[in-house]
């Protein structure tokens, strides 16, 4: 027997596709949890016009964990379908909430380069939306802090194969 | 037809064709219980604490092949029950484990007896249920059932809380189900099977590596087969003892942490691994990056997540080794010469000669491993051995003569100290023409010391042989070892139960043993006796099991003897 297995950790977006019933999040994050793989994020929501949900998962490790986290996934009795195709759009959403009194030079410009808009405003904030891939996302992150901002939010990601 | 859920129980078991049940009744619960004491379909075996309700039912499947039953109640009914939830799942039994819960309406607020069950059975069962309306009860214990069974086996658990156990619903038992979402694959991939016979066709030094899914797929009959047809060796793990039968010539014994020299020796040397529903537990294999170092691996097994979860595989096959061996036998048949073995074989053989599995007997002191020996040379095929954990259980492993599956009934994957006696007891159910004898230490056996009541009462006669060393002895074997002999809470003999009266107290025979001459005598009244029995003997306190691969080392490098 030989190890040809290498350590580099890839990430992975995984969607999953589960019938819609009680606890299977937990039965999902559980596998995660006592197996001790990682988690970067997770969304669930319902696929339209059927009876199953959709976990986009962001996971990490090396080869063989990813291998392991797909069939561990398969293994679980409400798993219908684990999709990894490597071909996935795939984007994440940002709210970011920004203090009035802040000088807006260069937001228009930026919210443009990143898909976003503003979502909405109050007497001394405004709400900023971004919708993008978690690189971008990250990136976008990083450069709106110069707008001194009260509070971000991620979503996580959600994904589509194509 | 209408009926309620604590009758759809009933009536759902009878149509799974369920002949016995074990368990232990309590307020969630009681509902089932009314429903149970007015049918006759069943047995229902009181156990005297739910723990041994699921290793009996636990021993039950693992002897006859069939689903076990357990019912315990809410709260601490069900907390008691998970060790025998785990003990199951680690070691693939099929089994349907049925709890009482608090009313849905009390639901999540901390009522009486209320844990969430579903939540902690999670990781320590195949699938579990949490019943929230009894129309749907029908479904999920047919699901219950079928999942347990097909695929790699393994409990499942279906809490039901009591409203719903009262509440009428329409009961229609599906007769066939199919899931969207579980599909196992039984039959393997035909070119896959094609190509693995090249590679056993190309090899010089092939090895069956046998597993419990041999067990399990009721593959044993093909396993020797392949064997015999090919002339290939084979090892066995100690959930597959009994599959290759201890008479084959061409089994080379138990491989693993105490398996034999010629065994681990043959795993090490093999050019080619041929493994047969094992899972590549950590006590096989040793350090990983020497384990099997210059073979090629082929794994079969039912469960895709097995296959390269600790090795690489060079050739998978996912599906039932049944079906795969009855594709690829034919094939091998024409393909492979087993004359081309002989020297491999041969010297396989000559590794068994250099170091035998042996110990040294001994006129005053019995040695344990003679009376393992002496129960198969007694009684051999007529019985089926369970075991508990530790040192008794390996040497049960290694010097008892299986000749069949399912005739070793012993707790592999959790290890767990007071499986022997309950599952004695579901072993006993499950084949009452056959005498059932649980081996066991002095550790172990008080782990599940009530089930006397049990077997008394239900008139189960249970045989049970205590190797009484006074020790803790597996625990106290690795502190001769690696701990320089500091025997930290493991020396039991400053306080030891009478077990001859212990055994009479709660109605059964008991005798001591401190000569080979009393064991033979003991062991002959036990046999003619239609009570639960125990034979408590006195053995070389501190004799070790040998050969032996330390957690973490080669399986090239046993330790062959104990120089202290
Ligand atoms: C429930 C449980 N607790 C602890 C252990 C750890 N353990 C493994 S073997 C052993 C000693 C068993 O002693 P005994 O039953 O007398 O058997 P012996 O090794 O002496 O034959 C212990 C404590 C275990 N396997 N299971
Ligand atoms: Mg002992």
């Amino acid at each position: 027997m030989k190890n040809t297995i290498k350590n580099e950790e890839i990430r992975r977006v995984l969607s999953v596709i589960v019938t819609n019933e009680d606890g299977v999040l937990s039965r999902i994050s559980g596998l995660f949890a006592g197996r001790g793989y990682n988690i970067d994020s997770l969304t669930v929501a319902p696929v339209p016009d059927t009876d199953f949900s959709r976990l986009t998962i962001v996971t990490c490790g090396n080869e063989r964990v990813l291998e392991q986290i797909v069939k561990q996934l398969h293994k679980l009795i409400p798993t219908y379908k684990v999709i990894e195709s490597a071909e996935f759009v795939e984007k994440e959403m940002a709210l970011v909430k920004i203090p009035l009194n802040e000088d807006f030079n260069g937001l228009d410009a930026m919210l443009k380069a990143y898909n976003g808009t503003i979502a909405n405003s109050g007497e001394n904030f405004i709400v900023v939306m971004v919708a993008d891939n978690a690189k971008r996302i990250e990136n976008f992150l990083k450069a709106i802090k110069k707008y001194n901002p009260i509070e971000m939010v991620r979503s996580g990601s959600v994904a589509m194969d194509i | 037809m209408d009926l309620n859920g604590s009758q759809m129980v009933i009536e759902a078991l009878r149509r799974e064709n369920v002949k016995v049940v074990f368990g232990y009744p309590g307020g969630a619960i009681m509902n089932v219980y009314d429903e149970v004491y007015k049918q006759n379909d069943f047995e229902h075996i009181l156990t005297r604490h739910e723990q041994a309700a699921i290793h009996a039912a636990d021993g039950y499947a693992r002897a006859s092949g069939d689903v076990g039953v357990a019912f315990v109640t809410s709260g601490p009914g069900f907390t008691n029950a998970v060790t025998g939830l785990a003990n199951a799942y680690i070691d693939s039994i099929p089994m349907v484990v049925i709890s009482g819960q608090v009313p849905i309406t009390m639901i999540g607020t901390d009522a009486f007896q209320e844990i969430d069950a579903v939540g902690i059975s999670r990781p320590c069962v195949k699938h579990n249920y949490l019943v929230k309306d009894a129309k749907d009860l029908p479904r999920i214990l047919k699901e219950a059932f079928y999942i347990a069974k097909s695929g790699r086996p393994g409990p499942v658990h279906v809490d039901i809380p009591k409203d719903v156990t009262a509440q009428v619903a329409k009961f229609d038992y599906p007769e066939k189900i199919t899931m969207r979402t579980y599909k196992p694959t039984y039959k393997g991939n035909s070119r896959q099977i094609k190509k693995v016979v090249d590679a056993i066709a190309n090899s010089n030094r092939p090895i069956l590596y046998v597993g419990g899914g041999a067990v399990n797929s009721g593959a044993s009959e093909l396993v020797r087969e392949f064997a015999k047809i090919s002339g290939i060796p084979a090892v066995e793990t100690l959930m597959a003892r009994g599959v290759m039968g201890d008479d084959n010539p061409l089994l080379m014994g138990m491989v693993g942490m105490h398996g034999c020299y010629s065994a681990n020796m043959a795993m090490s040397e093999a050019d080619l691994m041929i493994a047969l529903g094992p899972r590549f537990d950590d006590r096989v294999t040793g350090k990983l990056s020497e384990f099997a170092k210059h073979a090629k691996v082929i794994h079969v097994d039912i469960d895709p997540s097995s296959i390269g979860k600790i090795v690489d595989i060079d050739y998978p096959i996912v599906g039932d080794l049944k079906n795969v061996l009855s594709d690829m036998l034919p094939l091998l048949k024409d393909k492979i010469d087993s004359k081309k073995y002989q020297s491999w074989r041969d010297l396989l053989k000559r590794y068994d000669e250099i170091h035998p599995l042996e110990y040294s007997d001994d006129k005053g002191n019995i040695k344990p491993q003679w009376v393992i020996q002496r129960v198969g040379e007694t009684l051999g095929e007529k019985a089926i051995i369970s075991t508990d954990v530790g040192q008794h259980q390996m040497w049960t492993a290694q010097f008892y003569p299986f000749s069949r599956p399912r005739q070793f009934v012993t707790s592999g994957g959790l290890g767990t100290m007071g499986f022997g006696f309950p599952a004695a007891i579901g072993v006993k159910k499950a084949k009452p023409e056959k005498i059932s004898i649980n081996i066991s230490g002095d550790g172990s056996i008080l782990m599940n010391i009530q089930e006397l009541m049990t077997a008394y009462e239900s008139k189960i006669p249970v045989i049970n042989i205590i190797l009484n060393n006074g020790y803790l002895g597996m625990v106290r074997q690795w502190q001769t070892f690696f701990y320089d002999k500091r025997y930290a809470s493991t020396d039991l003999s400053g306080a030891q139960p009478d077990f001859v009266k212990l055994a009479e107290s709660f109605g059964g025979l008991g005798f001591r043993v401190e000569t080979k001459e009393e064991f033979d005598e003991a062991l002959k009244k036990a046999v003619q006796s239609d009570v639960v029995c125990m034979i408590d003997v006195n053995v070389d306190r501190l004799e070790d099991v040998l050969p032996m691969v330390p957690a973490g080392g080669t399986l090239y490098n046993m330790i062959l003897e104990y120089k202290g």
